[in-house]
């Protein structure tokens, strides 16, 4: 896969040489007690069949940043303040709203956490597959409930055909997040999000899920991008990484270096959060403290509360994201000497 | 609650009905496929078909829809129940009591058969209480799905609309309305008039519960996965949203009809030669000593009628509210 090299964050080198750019994104959500900046000037893209994992804590904004690519985030209170989502070459946020739905589902495609939530109660799977061909394709009828049962084999349903009138509250977990991905894949997006599919799932079901998703992009060679918080995750399958902090990515690179030798303070209290089994019988460090209140980001770098390196200069400025060493970028004052460490 | 025993209840009735919610009811059921999971934990998703289970063993339900469906096979066809034409009259017969000449019921004050006028009038009653309700559901879910899904100043509007006529009650208001008609006051006027005043309820139900549904995961994931407005609200929202509406609905049919009654009681309602309970029941106002059955036999059509509507409508609730279950 491709390793792209990194460019300045504000400006890529060219707009348009990859699948999905996101440049400089800023979404805040207005609400009564303040204003939470849930992204701040976010930058990251993706190409073909390269599967990027964005890492991060509950409320890094990971998934706020889907949300605003699928472009669902709820005006008011959510606003996208600043930035370009570019969708091959095309800014995503600039279309008229028939354009941008035109985009939604067939181009990219996104798989939530909860499929039980995330499928209507009240119609059949097969039903709700078949939207898909009925809403972008204009499809009759008969011909999408044929094509919902490919699907439903494709995304290894047993005896999909007999399954198709089912309702979602009559599938497993494991099965329910087949169809959500079934109705993700319909139209071959050529993106697709998948914002923490297995995290509702229970073990062995979560590796048969992220083989199938592996095994579906390698057929489609379709770009992915997986929004976890799980490590393990991250280090199986994806070949880049960004971790998020507060909003912004902290440090981004290539899967092995990063996981090797991590830039920023934050990344390498992520991993050594991890139980790990060469370590039995020793006391897990997790991070001090808990994560910044988005609604008051603090000055400075925005780790530097919990980051056991902070000194006067990271509470004072705020470090860009900058290459440390050629195809990695982190932002962190000392991004040097946490390499080295 | 337990799942009805499969073997004598059978599972086509539930299975038919989960498929009426969907929308494809034509393809005939699955065997097998539903069985093992059917009657599993989850019931928040077979709202449909666990309300239809639960409405089959209630025996309220069960009385009010038999009794409806003889009301409304008499409003449709009342000369399968009778012979007399409700019209032809004989001033010598004028309130001869329940038996004279063989008529069941008597005779009103015109000599008219008063069988045949009870049954003739449960059409009007029928059609003036569907009619109502059904406008009023036309216009408090439209705007009530529009009010709630969009929000903002259409929102404040609506609400705003509603609250002023919530300041008039029904009757008050339709008694205004009709006086305005000028002309003959039929089956028409009456409607438009109690439709006027009757919507405000729908909407803001409805209002309230597309607000809800309007921010759950699979409203979002049909908006990322580029369904349009119109097809979230139709498909995705509505039949998410719409159960109370339907029991307060049911309710409402019957404090229309007796809402019709009360007008034409008043005398502002439908006029003569209109046959309607509320007129029976004003002309027999007059003769409540001598001729008692004039006044009671309308009466307790109406009262049973309005009874039945409320009693299906508190089943449904009771049905499709897992809360009170």
């Amino acid at each position: 896969m491709t390793v792209s090299p990194a460019t300045a964050p504000l400006h890529p080198t060219v707009p348009g040489a990859h699948l999905l750019e996101v440049d400089d994104l800023s979404v805040e959500f207005r609400t009564d007690y303040g204003t939470v900046r849930a992204v701040n000037s976010l930058s990251y893209h993706l190409d073909k069949g390269e599967t990027l994992a964005i890492l991060g804590e509950s409320g890094s904004g990971k998934s706020v940043s889907a949300q605003a690519i699928m472009g669902i985030i709820d005006t008011p209170p959510g606003y996208v303040t600043s930035g370009q989502i570019r969708y091959q070459g095309r800014d995503l946020l600039t279309m008229d709203s028939k354009q941008q739905r035109a985009m939604r589902g067939a181009e990219i495609a996104i798989v939530f956490q909860d499929a039980l939530s995330a499928l209507n109660p009240v119609f059949t799977v097969g039903a709700q597959i078949a939207e898909m061909f009925r809403v972008h394709r204009g499809t009759s009828k008969k011909e999408a409930m044929a094509k919902a049962a490919e699907l439903m084999d494709r995304v290894r349903i047993p005896s999909a055909k007999d399954r198709l009138k089912d309702y979602p509250h009559q599938f497993s977990g494991g099965m329910r997040q087949r169809v959500m991905m079934a109705m993700a894949l319909a139209l071959d997006p050529k993106v697709l999000i998948a914002d923490e599919p297995t995290t509702a799932l229970d073990v062995t079901v979560q590796a048969q899920i992220m083989d199938l998703l592996l095994t579906l992009q390698d057929e489609n060679g379709m770009g992915l991008i997986l929004i976890t918080h799980d490590l393990g995750v991250v280090g199986e399958v994806a070949d880049r990484v960004a971790v998020m902090y507060a909003g912004r990515i902290v440090e981004t690179g290539g899967i092995r270096e990063i996981f090797g030798h991590p830039a920023h303070p934050y990344t390498v209290g992520l991993m050594n959060s991890v139980p790990r089994l060469d370590q039995r019988g020793q006391r897990l460090s997790p991070i001090v403290g808990a994560p910044p209140n988005l609604a008051d980001i603090p000055p400075g770098c925005s780790f530097h509360p919990r980051c056991p390196r902070a000194e006067l200069v990271c509470r004072q400025e705020r470090p860009l994201l900058r290459e440390v060493v050629p195809g990695r970028r982190a932002a962190c004052h000392f991004a040097e000497e946490v390499l080295d460490a | 609650m337990s799942s009805p025993p499969d073997v004598s209840s059978g599972r086509s009735p539930d299975e038919a009905l989960r498929r009426s919610a969907g929308p494809d009811p034509t393809e005939s059921p699955l065997p097998g496929a539903a069985e093992t999971t059917s009657t599993g934990s989850s019931r928040q998703a077979s709202l449909w078909s666990d309300a239809w289970r639960q409405l089959r063993r209630n025996p309220i339900f069960v009385i009010a829809s038999l009794l409806l469906v003889v009301l409304a096979t008499m409003a449709a066809f009342p000369s399968l129940f009778t012979n007399a034409d409700p019209l032809s009259c004989n001033l010598a017969n004028s309130r001869g009591g329940p038996g004279t000449n063989g008529a069941w019921f008597g005779y009103d004050l015109q000599g008219c058969d008063y069988y045949a006028n009870i049954i003739y009038g449960v059409r009007v009653s029928m059609v003036i209480g569907v009619a109502v309700v059904g406008g009023a559901l036309v216009i408090g879910v439209t705007l009530g799905a529009l009010a709630g899904f969009y929000g903002g100043w259409f929102d404040s509007l609506m609400s705003r609309i509603t609250d002023i006529f919530f300041g008039l009650p029904l009757i008050l208001g339709a008694i205004i309305l009709l006086n305005a008609f000028t002309g003959d006051r039929g089956l028409f006027q009456v409607s438009l008039a109690l439709i006027a005043f009757g919507w405000m309820t729908i909407l803001r139900l409805l209002r309230s519960s597309v607000i809800a549904v309007k921010s759950t995961d699979y409203v979002q994931a049909a908006r990322a996965l580029g369904a349009g407005d119109w097809r979230i609200i139709t498909t995705h929202i509505l039949p998410n949203a719409i159960a109370p509406v339907l029991v307060y609905a049911t309710i409402a049919i019957g404090g229309i009809i007796a809402a019709e009654a009360t007008l034409s009681f008043l005398g502002i309602g439908l006029q003569r030669p209109s046959i309607s309970w509320g007129l029976q029941i004003e002309e027999a106002r007059d003769f409540v000593r001598t001729s008692p059955y004039l006044l009671l036999i309308p009466s307790a059509f109406l009262s049973v009628t309005v009874l039945c509507f409320i009693m299906l409508g508190d089943a449904l609730r009771d049905a499709l509210d897992p809360k009170l279950r």
